[in-house]
């Protein structure tokens, strides 16, 4: 099944897409990574001023099978966190890109995002061979 | 390390076709989803969803007296069968820990009057049942065969099930009681129909030739029967809080411990293995119990997470899942059987932080009548 990849993202190996306005990340998984997981029953993002580390865990999604960690793309304070989609994560499937966001950032390293993937690498990733 | 491929069942390409999720389960490549766990959860609960079962191990046993053999594995009297009937059970060991959960179903006597049973066990356990059946039967005694890779077994699970496989049979499948069977003609083929299943819905197990199998799921398909993975399997069974075997019930788990008391018929049967072990947990008491676990919040409980009491992890928590019917995070957990009480509160530790639960009443979803 093929999937949208906006082109406006930056995208990473482990499936978390990052929109950049500003000095804020929005921060989501990406629509391959939710149709790979599943019905999605649990999702938990953290509280607003958490610190986030590039790489490391902010949060969790599970689905009826598999419970995974949520990796941070950057590194910085959350600034906002999607509460509305924690409450009703069977609906983070229908809308990923917008709706679905999952934590915004305020990123201390902008130069953390240069090296994600583009829409296009991200795809070639995961539909490649 | 070299990998044993998966096995495959008669209905893989069928799976395939329909673009199934395929994940390896017990050495088989199985679908752990076709559209989708939820949907398939909800059409069993309402309408009616299939089940590639094959991979489950299907024995049978013949001889003058199979009865007298079998009723040595297990603590219930199989002697109350008549033909047609059957007998959730389990096999024991002599500590009286739970070998494997299956089903025989005994279909009466053949034209030289040996009897015919079916033995219907776990995929995983296939061969350690095997083996543990024919070291403790006089196989001089009886016949055993292993059919496990000659055929096809689908579940046919929910409400209107009986509808979808009355259209393809002869037979009057509405005259098959819950855990009766019958030897029935299903698209002209021969075809064992049992009113069994592990979804907590009405429906038939119907085994078949593999030929047979792949017509079967093709006419159900097309009459509008929702093909169902592992996964919802799964969420169906622990709604009917029926025990997943390697999960919820073990070798060193009793039946008694395992809320499966109800099998174990001491007072009508004489020896079987297992049986003193299991006299003294009765006379002693069992010290832990299966009970049933409502999360108070979203948080899902799953396999192996502690449960704690007063801050003192007191059990562990078997299964879990969100329950889509029932609407909330439900579990399976072993508690000490002074906190096995419903309304007991208790703690779950998911993820290093202490979420509520109660313990509920088991199944945590009844069909309709």
């Amino acid at each position: 099944m093929a999937f949208e990849y906006p082109d406006h993202l930056k995208y990473t190996d482990t499936h978390e897409y990052t929109q950049l306005e500003g000095d804020v990340a929005i921060v989501g998984i990406t629509a391959f990574a939710i149709d790979q997981l599943g019905d999605i029953v649990f999702l938990e993002v953290p509280d607003v001023g958490t610190e986030v580390t590039k790489g490391e865990s902010f949060g969790t999604i599970e689905s009826v099978k598999a419970v995974e960690d949520l990796k941070s793309p950057v590194t910085g304070t959350v600034v906002e966190a999607n509460t509305e989609m924690a409450d009703a994560p069977e609906n983070l499937a229908n809308d990923p890109y917008s709706a679905g966001w999952l934590i915004k950032v305020k990123i201390s390293d902008p130069s953390e995002i240069e090296n994600s993937l583009s829409a296009e690498q991200y795809r070639g990733l995961v539909e490649g061979s | 390390m070299t990998q044993e491929a998966l096995l495959r069942t008669p209905l893989y390409d069928a799976a395939i076709a329909l673009n199934a999720r395929m994940v390896g389960f017990s050495g088989w490549e199985m679908p752990v989803q076709f559209a989708g766990i939820g949907q398939e959860h909800h059409a069993v609960r309402k309408d009616a969803g299939m089940f590639d079962i094959s991979h489950m191990g299907k024995f049978s046993l013949q001889g003058k007296d199979v009865l007298t053999q079998i009723q040595r594995l297990v603590p219930s009297d199989l002697s109350r069968l008549q033909p047609g009937q059957a007998q959730y059970t389990v096999l024991l060991n002599p500590q009286g820990g739970i070998i494997d959960d299956l089903i025989f179903y005994y279909q009466g006597l053949d034209l030289s009057d040996q009897q015919r049973w079916v033995v219907i066990v776990n995929a995983a356990t296939t061969q350690k049942d095997k083996t543990w059946m024919l070291e403790n039967l006089d196989t001089r005694q009886l016949t055993f065969h292993d059919h496990s890779l000659e055929k096809v077994l689908i579940a046919l699970q929910g409400p209107k099930a009986i509808a979808h496989l009355q259209a393809l049979t002869q037979d009057d499948i509405s005259s098959i009681k819950p855990f009766g069977h019958l030897e029935a003609t299903v698209l002209g083929n021969p075809a064992f129909i049992a009113r069994t299943g592990y979804t907590g819905e009405d429906g038939f197990e119907v085994m078949v030739d593999p030929a047979v199998g792949v017509e079967l799921w093709r006419s159900l398909l097309s009459t509008g029967v929702v093909p169902c993975g592992l996964g919802s399997r799964d969420t169906l069974r622990l709604e009917a809080a029926m025990a997943l075997y390697g999960q919820d019930i073990n070798d060193s788990i009793s039946p008694l411990e395992a809320g499966l008391g109800w099998l174990v018929h001491l007072d009508s049967k004489g020896d079987f293995i297992g049986r003193s072990a299991l006299e003294r947990q009765k006379q002693e008491g069992v010290k832990r119990r299966l009970v049933g676990l409502q999360m108070q919040g979203r948080n899902i409980a799953r396999h192996d997470y502690s449960v704690l009491f007063e801050g003192k992890e007191v059990g562990i928590v078997t299964s879990g899942t969100l329950a889509p019917t029932v609407g909330s995070a439900i579990a399976l957990a072993y508690l000490p059987v002074e906190l096995a009480q419903p309304g007991q509160q208790v703690e779950v530790s998911i993820r290093g932080k202490l979420y509520p639960a109660i313990v509920v009443k088991r199944p945590f979803y009844r069909a309709k009548k």
